[in-house]
């Protein structure tokens, strides 16, 4: 055996490989359909194409996913991401149209603030039911997945509320430096998450609370306020991804803002790699799951199928992932590698 | 168990020490079994008393609330629900989950639709729907117990499979025009001042053979074994690994009667039917009584779950000053009432 085939073994056996591979391989078939796919080109001073387009796309459900992350780590389940969108959307949108100046700043920021700001109140409560209660997440959180759109469209008394505020559209719209803000806002979140839990021991107790909350509550780890925490991350976050999404509509949708981003970005949650079962949990892996299922949808659309097909592809990808990932699979596989790498043992060791 | 007084035995005259002891420490058990399954039966009968409230309200702040109609119109409108809250139960009693079945609904019915108008025999198309719910189970059934997908994710993937398929058959909505299906649809029987149609009859079929099925057979006593510890259950020999494939396949075909029923309430198929379908089921479920960890629940609190539900929406129809989404944000409050009042009563059983 030589070096380079046990390294592309390794490799092999990443985890990240084989979602990488999906990636790459709906890469490449938009490329095949429509060779300027990968092309990138800068139009009025920032950048623009179908690359840039998936990213922006694309910031909203990573950053619900992000916090997912964090929940799925402790072994919990975040259903209310998608209300918790809605009615952040619902309120931003009510105050910039309530206002009498939509259009300047100071009116927008607040109304950002104020989003947020109710997000975050959302989560704790969410974190409350299951951290101080000791509801299961899936439970607690689907309280306010059947309440939440419900209180959103109290909020927008059952009407689609559109408003023209042109510092709200930058959010979802806008550039900076060239860039969509919307992917440069993700991107901040990202690396912030990024550090916090990798640079601190943070990400390690959060892990240690997943793997057994028991354990690390006698090993003096504070569990209580860690699963309080990530749920109230999780809503922010959310929040955040609901005002991108009602910027780039400009309309705040109570029914249908968010819909089904909670089944999103846990799909992406799994194809990344990080078990729902708590524990090690990996935020590239969540980047790589929101890019796979952000590239699907869209070469579905490309590819001149009917967007509503999606579904069926996405069925096929988690299974495909889920099967290569569940144990049996691996033990059946492991066991025909290690078999595979007899032969070639004995047949050294007859020839010597 | 604080409250449960031993009472002292008293020796039954001409009876040892030892025969007084044992009557005594038998009686003892005999009561606590008897305190703990009336703890067990304690989310139930709340169900009950909200729903008997509720009807009380209704009853006192409408006219026309409390009419045979009203009543029957409450199981007419909700049929299809009580069938999937029926397969629901079954999944959650063993700790595990079933998103896919608003899917399977939607999956069954456009297939009833499509074939039906393709001139298929309904004698055909209804077996056949309702199989295709139970192939589904199968198929999520194997994915969690032979490949370990946890049920959320494994349901979760039958979900998006269903709801794809059904937009690969048609996006537009087929009405269903087939006169033997219709028949079978309009067919109903006068009871007292209501009528009930065959969906309501289906569906309290589907309740007895669910409630037979989980307190007079095995399968149902190892449901139960298997929410109370699965690795006990293995222990006992009991067939863990069939029955946890078996409950799927229960709760699918549940799904596609359910998918038949809509069918019949809406004389159409519709590749959109049963969004969201799967939550109300849980929430039925779970108002009805049962424990999400598993082992506790009963089919009957399921159903009485879906009536607490169909109550609401009809005294907020009833209402009609009050809009649709309060609805919803009932549902929720009430969710949460419950679920910390099982809360409450796990943590005192402890």
């Amino acid at each position: 055996m030589t070096t380079t085939s046990f390294a592309w073994q390794r490799v092999a056996q990443h985890r990240l490989f084989w979602p990488l591979v999906a990636l790459v391989a709906l890469l490449v078939a938009n490329t095949i359909n429509r060779p300027s796919f990968l092309a990138v080109t800068v139009r009025d001073g920032h950048l623009s194409g179908s690359l840039v387009n998936l990213l922006k796309n694309g910031a909203p459900l990573l950053l619900v996913a992000l916090g997912m992350t964090l929940v799925i780590a402790t072994r919990g389940i975040d259903l209310s991401v998608g209300a918790v969108v809605a009615i952040s959307g619902a309120v931003a949108l009510s105050f910039i149209a309530s206002s009498p100046n939509p259009d300047s700043l100071s009116t927008v920021l607040v109304a950002v603030g104020i989003a947020l700001a109710l997000s975050f109140v959302l989560g704790v409560w969410n974190g409350f039911l299951v951290s101080v209660l000791g509801i299961q997440p899936i439970i607690a959180t689907l309280v306010l997945m059947t309440a939440g759109r419900g209180v959103a469209m109290l909020i927008t008394s059952g009407q689609i509320t559109t408003v023209n505020s042109a510092p709200f559209k930058t959010i979802g719209s806008g550039f900076w430096a060239g860039l969509p803000v919307a992917v440069v806002l993700a991107a901040i979140v990202f690396v912030a998450v990024a550090l916090l839990t990798r640079r601190t021991a943070l990400g390690m107790l959060i892990e240690s609370v997943g793997i057994n909350p028991e354990a690390s509550r006698l090993a003096g780890v504070r569990s209580r306020s860690i699963i309080w925490t990530v749920y109230a991350v999780s809503a922010l976050f959310a929040g955040l991804a609901g005002l991108m999404i009602s910027s780039g509509t400009m309309a705040a949708d109570a029914n249908n803002a968010g819909l089904f981003i909670e089944l999103d970005a846990i799909l992406a949650v799994v194809i990344g790699g990080t078990s729902l079962a708590g524990g090690k949990f990996s935020l590239s892996g969540t980047l790589v799951g929101v890019l796979v299922i952000q590239t699907l949808t869209l070469t579905v659309t490309m590819l001149g199928i009917s967007p509503s097909v999606t579904p069926l592809f996405k069925a096929i990808v988690v299974i495909l992932v889920c099967l290569a990932q569940s144990p049996k699979v691996r033990d059946v596989v492991a066991a025909r590698r290690r078999r595979a790498a007899r032969t070639p043992a004995e047949a050294a060791e007859v020839a010597a | 168990m604080s409250a449960v007084q031993t009472p002292t035995p008293t020796p039954a005259p001409g009876a040892g020490p030892r025969a007084s002891r044992a009557a005594g420490s038998g009686s003892a058990r005999g009561l606590t079994s008897r305190l703990r399954l009336d703890r067990r039966y304690l989310p139930v009968l709340g169900t009950l008393v909200v729903l008997v409230l509720m009807l009380a309200i209704g009853g006192s702040r409408y006219e026309n609330f409390l009419t045979d109609r009203n009543i029957a119109n409450l199981f007419i409108n909700n049929a299809h629900l009580i069938v999937l809250a029926v397969g629901m139960t079954f999944v959650i009693l063993t700790g595990g989950i079933d998103l896919s079945v608003g899917s399977v609904v939607a999956l069954s019915g456009i297939t009833t639709a499509s074939l039906l108008a393709a001139g298929w025999p309904v004698t055909v198309v209804v077996p056949l729907a309702v199989l295709i719910g139970s192939v589904l189970g199968l198929v999520v059934g194997i994915m969690v117990h032979v490949f370990e997908i946890q049920p959320f994710i494994a349901t979760l993937a039958a979900m998006f499979l269903a709801r794809g398929l059904c937009y690969v058959i048609s996006l537009e909505s087929i009405a269903i025009t087939d006169e033997s299906f219709v028949d079978l649809a309009t067919w109903n029987v006068k009871i007292g001042d209501a009528r009930v149609n065959a969906a309501v009859v289906i569906a309290l079929a589907v309740v007895a053979i669910a409630f037979y099925l989980l307190h007079y057979t095995q399968f149902g006593r190892t449901v139960y074994a298997i929410g109370g510890g699965e690795q006990s259950a293995m222990l006992m020999g009991l067939p863990v690994a069939r029955t946890k494939v078996l409950v799927y396949v229960v709760s699918g075909t549940c799904a596609g009667i359910g998918g038949l029923l809509f069918a019949m309430y809406s004389r159409s198929g519709y590749s959109l039917t049963g969004v969201g379908m799967e939550l109300d089921a849980i929430a039925a479920v779970v108002i009805g009584g049962t424990i999400l960890t598993g082992g506790t629940g009963f089919v009957l609190g399921s159903v009485l779950g879906v009536l607490v539900l169909g109550l609401i929406q009809t005294i907020i129809t009833f209402e009609g000053t009050l809009s649709s989404w309060w609805t919803k944000i009932v549902i929720g409050v009430l969710l949460l009432v419950f679920v910390i009042l099982q809360r409450v009563l796990v943590v005192r059983r402890r």
